[in-house]
């Protein structure tokens, strides 16, 4: 009886796979009747333009992964949140919180790049414990109090940066004073190193080593959830939490540091994108659109660390293929349908039980014909 | 000269990944008889049962009802055919009201809104004819199992069904609850319902059954006629040997006080007196100490606040003299005691952690589960293998099999197993047999008397006046939050226990 195979329709994680893969499909055929109706002229080129871009050059290529890095952490961020069930939807302030330590110790206190992203985690940290405290003391629902402090995140870093002017970039030789400074004038020693990955996809600007510290960081969680007694008991808190306490498992301990371990995630997305070199953090009265979609990408996932890694790279590519549809598609346009096409890749936990019944219908009528 | 049958399950064969659950088995079910199921833990009665209500599909294998082939795809088609059933876990909705769950999914409504008042009409006839107490505006998590069960049972007539499926219905009730489902049942019957009635209890089939069919191991042993069989051939029919019933052991030699509760008070969750009300008594080393009461008496709370469920509001408790008091549960842990508890899917297990992942629940923080924080996969699945052996727990896919889908009686099992394992001074036990079969309650039985013997102390919390009087070598009776006597089983009756326990006497009192 040990270690018996099992049957291919009781393998869970196949059937995750396959779920996720069907949910992308729909959204899929969903997004581009969106094409149709917006611009029916344009809708095969366009269509085209989304599927093809990411694989059209090594360069575009390498904006893939540059883009799946951060979304890789703050899918990561909501699933190991989930696992141990919290749902985490203040990925957006950690993320903003991680950029913002990242950016200050990069252009204030002129430190490499190694450092600033340590900073990042801390400051994402430091943004997921106020969540993780009042659920733990006083039972307040983390959704609530994450969804605040994505506000007071957002506007407490804005008006900060406002207010450091050796941060902006007219400090730096450039005119504008609503952004930060580029890196590149500023500290270039901050600038995540590109560790002669541009050489490989073609010298694309993008690319640096950041996909490959995800992808590690990937495997660490993976390995904290499955192999260590610290994932064991978080999971077992997200699975039963009245189990938990019997065994003596110190909940309101393991709820905040999940939250703290989230938000160091995201907050290391952060730096992470803006350490790029490529992108300046620009002071606008918005949350960054970063963090909130590290859920669909969680859940395309079904929260499992090594998932994301694909899911995120998913989402990425959808999203540099988007970009490609300009100009017949507005950039609103295009949003709304890569909005669809993830949304709905986010089904994945609907399709999985439609596959387990098809699995299972199957079974009854091969049974039924012997 | 064809019998009446009103329900057919011809050659069922219902699989597992791991496991054949039901394998070829034939029942029938006479229109207006009271039918038993009886089997050991996992013999598959649950699963046949539901395949009957559409929960399953069988791989093989015919359902008749009336006589005509039927296909019933899931619990909707069953309900229709006007078959109704009490799981063995209730399934329902804790935040709604008792009337709201019994009306769920035939809502009547008119222009989209609810129409309760006729509902309620309905619901309150039938629970008086049937003689039903419910509170249909109380919120089921508020309500007790007993009364919890009758709303499923309002549930089924509610919804005019005249097959009624009662999955282990009598586990979860006290003794005075059981023996008025049992007049209930004999009520159905008079009217012509037809019953199909799991339970462990030989008793209970005794006193109520016309026919028992027998399960062992997913296949039938057969079907016998109640009048013309007894217990002992019902169990060794099921076991396949003899079982004793009683409960052998030598006399207790009691030893140091293990657990001292001094004044102990706990508050109650469900009003705002103290449940438990300045309880005072001593556990000693090598006997097992039994605390008998009617449900609801304090001794839940009385548990909860030895084992650090709960936050005591007032006394002291002392552990092999170490103060425990406000001590955390794993310090609890580590300090000897192991803990039976009463509800064995909030408390005993992760249901989606597989069986090896809940056997080491309470140990796995140990040396020798753990290296630097890591698991140490291959020593948890050698230990629960030893576990599961040396327990009989029964499952489709051994360590790995998600405990979710694990008999109710295994998944007791198991818990036991990983509690006594433990080797604890203190082993608080709590309904430990419920759920059980005769011969795993056999085996259980001695567990704990040798748990005893080797200088332990055990407290058993039991509501089973049968368990009470067989295991224990002291006996606390307890009502209304407090200790009104206290007992030695060989010198007293089940009649003056129940005395106590109805609160009609009271020892400090009767001196006096
Ligand atoms: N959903 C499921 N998935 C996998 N295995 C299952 C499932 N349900 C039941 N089993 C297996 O089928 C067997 C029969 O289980 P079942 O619940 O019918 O037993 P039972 O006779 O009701 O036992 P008990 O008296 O303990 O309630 C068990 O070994 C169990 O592990
Ligand atoms: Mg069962």
């Amino acid at each position: 009886m040990k270690k018996s195979r099992k049957p291919l329709s009781q393998n869970a994680a196949l059937i995750g796979v396959l779920a996720s893969l069907l949910s992308i499909v729909i959204g899929l055929l969903l997004g581009y009747l969106l094409l149709v109706i917006l611009n029916p002229g344009a809708s095969a080129k366009g269509m085209a333009a989304m599927l093809g871009t990411g694989i059209a050059s090594l360069d575009k290529f390498g904006k893939v992964l540059y883009q799946a890095a951060p979304l890789m952490m703050c899918g990561l961020s909501v699933g190991f949140a989930f696992k141990t069930g919290l749902f985490n939807i203040g990925a957006p302030g950690q993320y903003t919180m991680g950029t913002f330590f990242a950016l200050v110790c990069a252009i204030q206190f002129q430190l490499p790049w190694y450092l600033c992203l340590l900073a990042a985690m801390i400051g994402g940290a430091v943004w997921g414990i106020f969540p993780g405290l009042f659920k733990a003391l006083f039972n307040v629902n983390e959704v609530i109090t994450s969804i605040m402090f994505n506000w007071i995140g957002m506007y407490l870093v804005n008006l900060l940066i406002a207010n450091m002017p050796t941060m902006l970039a007219s400090a730096w030789g450039a005119s504008n004073s609503d952004r930060t400074a580029a890196l590149s004038s500023a500290n270039p020693g901050a600038i995540i190193p590109k560790g002669g990955l541009d050489k490989l996809f073609g010298n694309s600007s993008w690319i640096n080593i950041s996909v490959l510290i995800t992808i590690v960081v990937a495997i660490v969680i993976w390995v904290v959830l499955q192999k260590t007694t610290f994932g064991y008991e978080l999971k077992a808190c997200g699975l039963n939490k009245d189990a938990s306490q019997y065994a003596g498992i110190n909940a309101k301990r393991n709820i905040i540091l999940s939250m703290v371990i989230a938000g160091a995630l995201s907050g290391l997305g952060g730096g992470i994108y803006y350490l790029a070199g490529t992108v300046q953090y620009v002071i606008e009265k918005s949350v960054l659109a970063m963090g909130f979609n590290g859920i669909p990408v969680a859940l395309l996932a079904n929260s499992n660390p090594i998932g994301v890694i694909f899911s995120a790279l998913f989402i990425s590519y959808i999203q540099v293929g988007g970009a490609a549809m300009q100009p017949e598609y507005s950039p609103e346009t295009t949003d709304i349908v890569i909005a669809v096409i993830i949304y709905l890749a986010a089904f994945a936990l609907l399709m999985r039980g439609v596959i387990s019944k098809a699995f299972a219908n199957r079974k009854q009528k091969e049974a039924a014909k012997k | 000269m064809a019998e009446d049958f009103v329900i057919e399950m011809l050659h069922i064969t219902k699989e597992f990944p791991g496991i054949k659950a039901n394998d070829d088995i034939t029942l029938q079910l006479r229109r207006g008889e009271i039918h038993a199921l009886l089997g050991e833990n996992g013999a598959g009665k649950s699963t046949l049962m539901s395949v009957l209500f559409g929960l399953y599909q069988p791989e093989k294998g015919v359902i008749k009802k009336d006589g005509k082939e039927v296909r019933i795809k899931d619990p909707n088609d069953a309900n229709r055919l006007g078959i109704g059933m009490v799981h063995q876990h209730f399934k329902l909705v804790e935040c709604f009201t008792v009337l709201d769950n019994i009306i769920l999914g035939v809502e009547e409504t008119r222009f989209g809104f609810l129409r309760k008042d006729e509902a309620r009409k309905k619901v309150v006839a039938l629970s008086e004819k049937y003689g039903l107490r419910v509170d249909p505006d109380a919120l089921v998590e508020d309500i007790s199992v007993g009364m919890q069960q009758r709303v499923e049972i309002l549930k089924m007539l509610y919804r005019d069904n005249d097959i009624l499926i009662f999955d282990e219905p009598t586990a979860v009730l006290t003794p005075q609850e059981i023996d008025e489902l049992m007049e209930i049942m004999r009520g159905f019957k008079a009217e012509g319902k037809s019953i199909l009635f799991i339970t462990h209890k030989l008793n209970e089939i005794m006193a109520v059954a016309d026919r028992c069919t027998v399960l062992r191991k997913g296949r039938c042993m057969g079907t016998v006629d109640i009048a013309s069989t007894t217990k002992e051939e019902l169990s060794r029919m099921m076991v396949g040997r003899d079982v004793s019933f009683a409960v052998e052991k030598k006399p207790a030699q009691p030893g140091e006080p293990i657990l001292e509760v001094e004044n102990l008070v706990v508050p109650s969750k469900v009003h705002k007196n103290d449940a438990v009300k300045g309880v005072s008594f001593q556990a000693r080393a090598g006997e097992i100490l039994c605390i008998a009461g009617i449900e609801g008496n304090g001794q839940s709370e009385l548990v909860y606040g030895i084992t650090g469920l709960e936050k005591v509001t007032g006394g002291h408790i002392r552990l092999c003299g170490q103060d425990i008091t406000d001590a955390p549960i794993r310090e609890r842990s580590k300090a000897g005691m192991s803990h039976i508890p009463e509800d064995r899917h909030k408390h005993g297990l992760v249901l989606d952690y597989t069986l090896g992942q809940n056997m080491i629940l309470q140990r796995y923080w140990q040396p020798q589960f753990q290296n630097h924080g890591f698991i140490r996969k291959a020593e948890v699945e050698q230990y629960a293998e030893k576990l599961i052996r040396q327990y009989d727990v029964r499952s489709g896919q051994g360590v790995d099999t998600i405990a979710r889908s694990m008999s109710g009686g295994n998944q007791q099992k198991a818990i036991i197993a990983r509690e006594i394992d433990k080797e604890p001074q203190l082993l608080v036990a709590v309904q430990p047999t419920r759920g059980l079969d005769v011969g795993a309650i056999e085996y259980i039985h001695k567990q704990l008397v040798a748990e005893r013997d080797a200088g332990r102390a055990v407290l058993l919390i039991s509501l089973e006046l049968d368990e009470v009087m067989n295991l224990s070598d002291r006996i606390l009776v307890m009502y209304e939050g407090e200790i009104v006597g206290e007992f030695d089983p060989a010198k007293t009756t089940v009649q003056e226990l129940g005395l106590y326990m109805a609160g009609g006497k009271k020892q400090g009192e009767a001196k006096a």
